[in-house]
């Protein structure tokens, strides 16, 4: 589904990514970990094009995502959700405008299709009494699943996580989690860039570890826990665990 | 008692002899048209300036526009609101026939729209970038972003500093007397020039300015505690 060759990126004379390539099939979900400065959330914002890759290309369902015009990136991009660190929810709209605005604006529903489709979205993230509030009225593991339940309205194909639990107060993060997991027994194919290595486990069909801008090591995850062959994955592996 | 008679003499011969009063009531007139059909251009010219100039800081496009804007912006706030209405009246304008009203609102927004235009450029600034991602993740391209996801935020974040700014705007008209439009500030001075006697007159336009400018100013502080409670939720 995304294929990505030779993917480099740099800021000024800064090398964040040194040459990245990797396929990602549909249905798979990729668990990217790694120490902070590897380069893992700039490959996942290089995916859907949030950052301007330097050099290399990346393949989306048979186009080409870097040498694409932007108008087409954009059609690209109703295909591909992304969740981020910080919500980044629309705190001017409710959370049921929060979730049908692009749909709606974007012409793929009218309004009533879109509130449906909340709702429905709402129920499965478990949150359908908030329908009417800000995003201000919500905590933190809320805002998240309502985060990916805004994604999730536009029918993705993919759905990249930037460290989606990072900036949850640590009771909160199971809510998300639990949900992440049960959009992946779903099918969902997810790229998920995270710290928790309970969700890589047990979740991940293929984990892969980052450091210094390149892939390192990637592999399903029992043999990537139980048998890690890079020193530095091992001496990272040894941190977290 | 005789100077309390000298001044009822005094405050009829200023307003009632000759209906003097109507200078002022056409004068008012004249200022809040031109205040109000000024404001509305400045919010066009701001708004549009705002999003030519942040587009390009965001965006790299734009490039012809945004030296247009910068420009405009530099020549605007670089020079006085009375020499800018002279040029538009005696030079720009000098050898056409338009009415002084629609000259002063053409000044006045043109001046206007250079200050909301910063104002509201300020406001889209401070919106988090995690915005515009969020907007483009979802495969919203950057007009749409901007109008439904950025600008009604901006908008709310700016009201009292844009309120502000046509109060200025109000108080900035006086000036039109330049052009010889009779506004209320030229209206207070013909009646001064006609009974020789300046006290009144000018107070009385002082009092009229006061008086709006105050009940304005509550208006936006009104707004200003009713944004910070729905902020609280």
């Amino acid at each position: 589904m995304i294929e990505v060759e030779n993917l480099e990126k740099c800021f000024g004379s800064n090398y964040i990514l040194k040459g990245i390539s990797t396929v990602i099939e549909k249905g798979e979900k990729v668990v990217i970990i790694g120490p902070s400065g590897s380069g893992k959330s700039t490959f996942l914002r290089c995916l859907n094009r949030l950052e301007q890759p330097t050099a290399g290309r990346i393949i989306f369902e048979g186009r080409d995502l870097t040498s694409m015009k932007e108008r087409e990136l954009y059609a690209v991009r109703e295909k591909m959700g992304m969740v981020f660190q910080h919500f980044h929810l629309f705190p001017h709209l409710t959370i049921r405008k929060n979730i049908t605005i692009a749909p709606v604006k974007l012409g793929l529903m009218n309004q009533e299709q879109a509130d449906q489709k909340a709702d429905e979205l709402l129920k499965k993230v478990g949150l359908s009494d908030k329908a009417e509030q800000y995003p201000r009225q919500l905590s933190g593991g809320q805002k998240q699943r309502i985060a990916i339940a805004r994604s999730l309205a536009m029918n993705p194909d993919v759905i990249l996580f930037d460290e989606p639990t990072s900036a949850l107060d640590p009771e909160m993060v199971g809510e998300v989690l639990n949900l992440m997991k049960e959009l992946a027994e779903e099918g969902m194919t997810m790229v998920v860039v995270t710290h928790e290595m309970g969700f890589a486990r047990e979740v991940a069909s293929r984990v892969m570890f980052m450091d210094g801008g390149v892939i390192v090591e990637e592999n399903e995850p029992g043999e990537f826990f139980r048998n890690p062959k890079n020193p530095r994955l091992r001496e990272f592996l040894s941190k977290v665990l | 008692m005789q100077f309390l008679d000298s001044f009822v003499q005094k405050l009829h011969d200023t307003f009632i002899e000759g209906d003097r009063w109507h200078y002022l009531t056409d004068g008012l007139k004249t200022t809040l048209i031109v205040t109000f059909f000024a404001a509305l251009l400045g919010i066009v010219l701001g708004f549009l300036t705002a999003i030519v100039r942040s587009t390009h800081d965001k965006t790299g496009k734009l490039t012809i526009l945004d030296l247009i804007a910068k420009l405009y912006l530099t020549v605007i706030r670089g020079t006085p609101v009375v020499v800018q209405l002279l040029i538009i009246y005696f030079v720009i304008f000098a050898s056409v026939n338009i009415p002084k009203t629609v000259v002063a609102i053409m000044a006045f927004g043109l001046n206007s729209g250079a200050y909301v235009a910063e104002i509201v450029r300020s406001g889209i600034m401070s919106i988090d970038g995690g915005q515009f991602e969020a907007g483009a993740s979802l495969g919203m391209n950057y007009p749409k972003t901007m109008l439904y996801i950025i600008l009604p935020q901006a908008l709310r974040n700016i009201l009292p500093a844009l309120a502000n700014e046509f109060i200025v705007l109000l108080k900035e008209t006086s000036v039109a007397g330049y052009i010889a439009l009779t506004d209320l500030t030229r209206g207070g001075d013909i009646i001064r020039s006609a009974t020789y006697e300046a006290f009144l007159p000018l107070i009385a336009v002082a009092v009229i300015y006061l008086v709006m400018v105050v009940a304005l100013s509550r208006l936006v502080g009104l707004l200003e505690r009713r944004l910070a409670r729905s902020d609280r939720g």
